[in-house]
């Protein structure tokens, strides 16, 4: 665990479990043709709502890297016949929660309302979707916001060390152009460009809808129209192109004069769609994905005091996959950790987990799971997940089955393909002796 | 509104969270409708039934944070906190969590200024489980030298990795310490580095043996769960415990402050400038506590949005600042800060925006407060109790810390009508109260220029 830091990831929603029976989760068809999934529930009268639009920072012109996130940021700053301080303070006055961002592979947004605001609160979501009024004085602030964060991500060793691994791993691709774009490029981005962006990619056909809470199908159905109907039917073409991440057995070093060390390691992973996902989702469980029960927490944390945060999570991009990990370490130690982690994959790769190790990591991952469906916005953002990844709406009973059939066997096959210490590119920010 | 103060503050994000989900709770009377009661040891219990979900939180809260640390041992109370992960003499090392996660289930632990807590989520059929292990570690914990020495290590990166690879906390960790003349909330929650190499075992054995025993602590259940089989399962794990004489609580107050201080970070590191304002503020518990509701909504309308006045003037109009806001919360032991958040957009704008800044709150106390904006802020915190609801960990969250601080549960529960009662004058009054330069910090964070 991490204690304290972790708390505020931890203490987010702690979650209890809808028995997420898939007869609960209702398919609503607007009539103008907007699909959303719902699951309702009443006891609050609170409504959350998710979407997505696929294409992100990944659709963008390779020479305007920032673009969607840039656009995402003004989506609420001004909409129909309102400017960004009037659509402001309608928000406000409604009580009305609205958020967009644009990741590698998606503009994803969000709503929440209380029930009673329901149909204000679509309609705002509507006009910030298919009419914003990108002023001006509002691309000026969202640009000098985005700057701020982008210098700020550059005092931050592990936000330095994820953008180099990034860079050097997907170097000419799309996933290697910083997805909130450079000081430069943001300051060169024009009006046209927000524009032609928010024409071509903010669409129906790539949209994915979640709801959750305190309403019923078919008061839901006229208002996906107030808040979707009016985007095109249809977005630009998206290239589909796989990327293949340049992954060597390298430590590249970013010297920074700062007393700890941030660790970035990366291995080839999985796609969500890729058939050894489950078995990859519990080897990575096992590796450094448990808290401090995994192998990389017990071996770097527990066992030497190396480090207080180590772990490691799978990233299912569209169009590539990977497994990477982290750490932090006082200089002077870097080469033990970076010897400690190797150790642990080769291990791992060679021995493969131990049958107690792989029965308490599926019942974690098929317990935690249900834990942690409660409250509207996660149950939306779950809506969300399962139409994009094309999953199906039977899928949450199918899960336990999907994870308790993951055998030594396959951990042993999957562990082949990615604990590749050949692979292995490490980027370490710091000052690291002898590295 | 990107300003935002460092994530490691002196009460740590836990306060910041609790305190956003204080502007939470229900418009109707009864904001989690718990049911407390208390054993013959002293031990507070506290139930919230939630039945959306098979599923129940254990949160046991201790009146025990860095301002209860023996001089010179800053860092302790959070220490003991990665201790009590170490086992106990029923329970092996880790063993407590390895069980909590073949369950499916999270724990984690909290350290603060003003308390320590611990908590677990699982299945709600596992309840008596967690409340076994965890009642056995208010009584049992061993403590071995060679762990302890371990566990220094990734203390000392936990400290690392927050503070000193981050110069924008180490700006906040100065600019707490020269807040407060007499009050420990000077003290960073992790400990100074030279204090935490010298914490012994005995040191972390005394504190918890001073301040962890049930009539010290507060313990909350949420989930869905029937009262009475709490109840049972406390008298059986819990009540056993024999309370312990604490030690009176020393009444710490800050005595009169009479100058404003400046504190400066100048950092190659550092790439863009940073100003942070903190003024010495009353509690819900210390001081002139009548402030303490008026303040919350005071802080939204001078930095809680976009249609906030510090946002309005800095960002809107004079386009000094990328961000700019403000924070309160309430939920404190002791004297608390208001805290004014500005990012000035280039090092050449600081004492402009500077100004500005001052200027927002010299007309906010010379004009006072819009009725308008007053309930604009309101209907907004008042919403914001409903979403809480939404929210499964929020009662836990909420109960425990208001309680833990001194705060009843009719107190805890009253929020939304207290802020329905807050008026005009009261939020002036308020605001005047607060906004004394000579009991104000500025921190300004600065990069070093090219040579």
């Amino acid at each position: 665990m991490r204690r304290w830091l972790a708390l505020l990831l931890a203490l987010l929603p702690l979650a209890p479990p809808v028995a997420a029976a898939p007869q609960a989760i209702e398919r609503v068809t607007s009539p103008g043709g907007v699909v959303a999934w719902l699951i309702r529930q009443p006891e609050v009268p609170v409504i959350g709502l998710r979407f997505s639009i696929e294409g992100g920072a990944r659709a963008e012109p390779a020479d305007k890297p920032g673009t969607a996130r840039l656009m995402a940021d003004l989506l609420d700053e001004g909409a129909g016949p309102l400017d960004a301080q009037a659509f402001q303070l309608r928000l406000e006055e409604l009580a009305v929660e609205l958020n967009f961002s644009a990741g590698r592979d998606e503009l994803s947004g969000g709503l929440r309302t209380l029930a009673r605001n329901r149909e204000d609160a679509f309609r705002l979501l509507g006009q910030a979707l298919a009419e914003p009024r990108f002023e001006e004085g509002a691309i000026a602030r969202a640009k000098r916001q985005i700057h701020n964060e982008l210098l700020r991500q550059q005092e931050d060793p592990q936000s330095i060390a994820r953008r180099a691994w990034a860079e050097a791993v997907f170097a000419g691709e799309a996933y290697g152009r910083p997805a909130d774009g450079t000081p430069q490029s943001l300051a060169a981005l024009s009006r046209d460009d927000i524009v032609a962006y928010h024409r071509q990619r903010v669409a129906r056909d790539r949209l994915a809808v979640g709801v959750a809470g305190d309403i019923t199908a078919a008061e839901l159905a006229p208002l996906l129209d107030l808040a979707f109907a009016r985007l095109p039917a249809t977005s630009a073409p998206l290239a589909d192109d796989e990327q293949q991440p340049r992954l060597a057995d390298k430590v590249q070093v970013v010297r920074r004069a700062v007393p700890q060390s941030a660790i970035v390691f990366g291995l080839p992973g999985v796609k969500r769609d890729d058939p050894d996902w489950y078995i990859a989702f519990v080897l990575n469980h096992i590796l450094g994905g448990g808290g401090l029960t995994s192998r990389l927490a017990e071996a770097v944390r527990e066992k030497r005091g190396l480090a207080y945060s180590v772990s490691s999570y799978l990233v299912p991009l569209d169009r590539a996959g990977l497994l990477m990990g982290s750490a932090g370490t006082v200089n002077a130690r870097v080469p033990e950790t970076l010897t400690t982690i190797r150790a642990e994959l080769r291990r791992l790769a060679q021995d493969g987990p131990s049958e107690q190790e792989l029965a308490d990591a599926k019942t974690f991952l098929n317990g935690s799971f249900a834990l942690q469906l409660v409250g509207s916005g996660r149950l939306a953002e779950l809506l969300v997940t399962l139409q994009r990844r094309n999953l199906g709406a039977d899928h949450l009973l199918r899960r336990p089955q999907l994870i308790d059939a993951v055998s030594a066997a396959d951990i042993a096959r999957v562990a082949d393909r990615l604990l590749r210490l050949d692979r292995l590119y490490v980027v370490v920010v710091g000052d690291p002796p002898g590295v | 509104m990107n300003a935002s103060f460092p994530s490691l503050c002196r009460l740590t994000g836990l306060v910041v969270l609790v305190a956003s989900i204080l502007r939470s709770a229900p418009l109707t009377a009864g904001l989690f409708n718990p049911e407390s009661f208390s054993l013959a040891n002293g031990l507070q219990v506290v139930v919230v039934v939630d039945r959306r979900a098979p599923a129940v939180t254990q949160m046991l809260w201790y009146r025990a944070g860095t301002i209860d640390e023996p001089v010179g041992k800053s860092g302790i109370a959070h220490f003991l906190e990665h201790l009590m992960f170490k086992g106990t003499s029923n329970v092996a090392p880790g063993e407590f969590s390895r069980q909590v996660a073949r369950l499916g289930g999270r724990e984690n632990a909290f350290t603060t200024s003003d308390y320590t807590g611990y908590f677990q989520q699982v299945p709600a059929s596992e309840l008596e489980l967690v409340m076994r292990l965890e009642a056995d570690r208010m009584v049992n914990l061993r403590i071995e030298p060679a762990e302890v020495e371990r566990e220094r290590q990734v203390v000392l990166e936990e400290r690392r990795m927050r503070t000193d690879n981050q110069p924008a906390a180490q700006l906040w960790e100065m600019a707490g310490a020269a807040q407060y003349l007499a009050h420990p909330y000077r003290l960073p929650v992790i400990g100074w580095q030279h204090e935490i190499e010298r914490l012994t075992p005995a040191d972390a054995l005394d504190f918890y043996r001073r301040f962890y025993a049930p009539n010290n602590a507060i313990l909350v259940i949420a989930g869905d769960v029937e009262p009475a089989k709490v109840r049972a399962l406390a008298e059986r794990y819990y009540a056993p415990i024999p309370a312990r004489p604490l030690a009176p609580v020393a009444d710490l107050s800050e005595p009169p402050q009479r100058a404003a201080r400046r504190v400066q970070l100048i950092d190659a590191r550092v790439n863009r400038p940073g100003l942070w304002r903190t003024y010495l503020a009353p509690s819900r518990v210390h001081g002139e506590t009548r402030h303490a509701v008026p303040l919350r909504l005071l802080a939204d309308i001078l930095g809680g949005g976009a249609n906030s006045r510090l946002y309005r003037r800095l960002v809107l109009e004079r386009e000094l600042a990328s961000g700019a806001s403000a924070s309160y919360s309430g939920i404190a032991r002791g004297p608390t800060t208001f805290n004014l958040s500005v990012t000035p957009r280039e090092v050449g704008k600081l004492a402009e925006a500077e100004a500005a800044m001052d200027a927002v709150v010299s007309e906010l106390l010379a004009e006072g407060v819009s009725q308008a904006e007053l309930e604009r802020v309101r209907n907004a915190v008042l919403a914001d109790a409903i979403y809480a609801r939404d929210n499964v960990g929020a009662a836990p969250r909420v109960l425990g810390a208001g309680l833990i601080i001194g705060l009843t549960v009719e107190q805890i529960e009253a929020w939304p009508q207290l802020v329905e009662q807050v008026t005009l004058e009261d939020v002036n009054a308020a605001a005047r109260a607060v906004f004394n330069a000579n009991a104000s910090v500025t921190a300004v964070l600065l990069p070093k220029p090219a040579s």
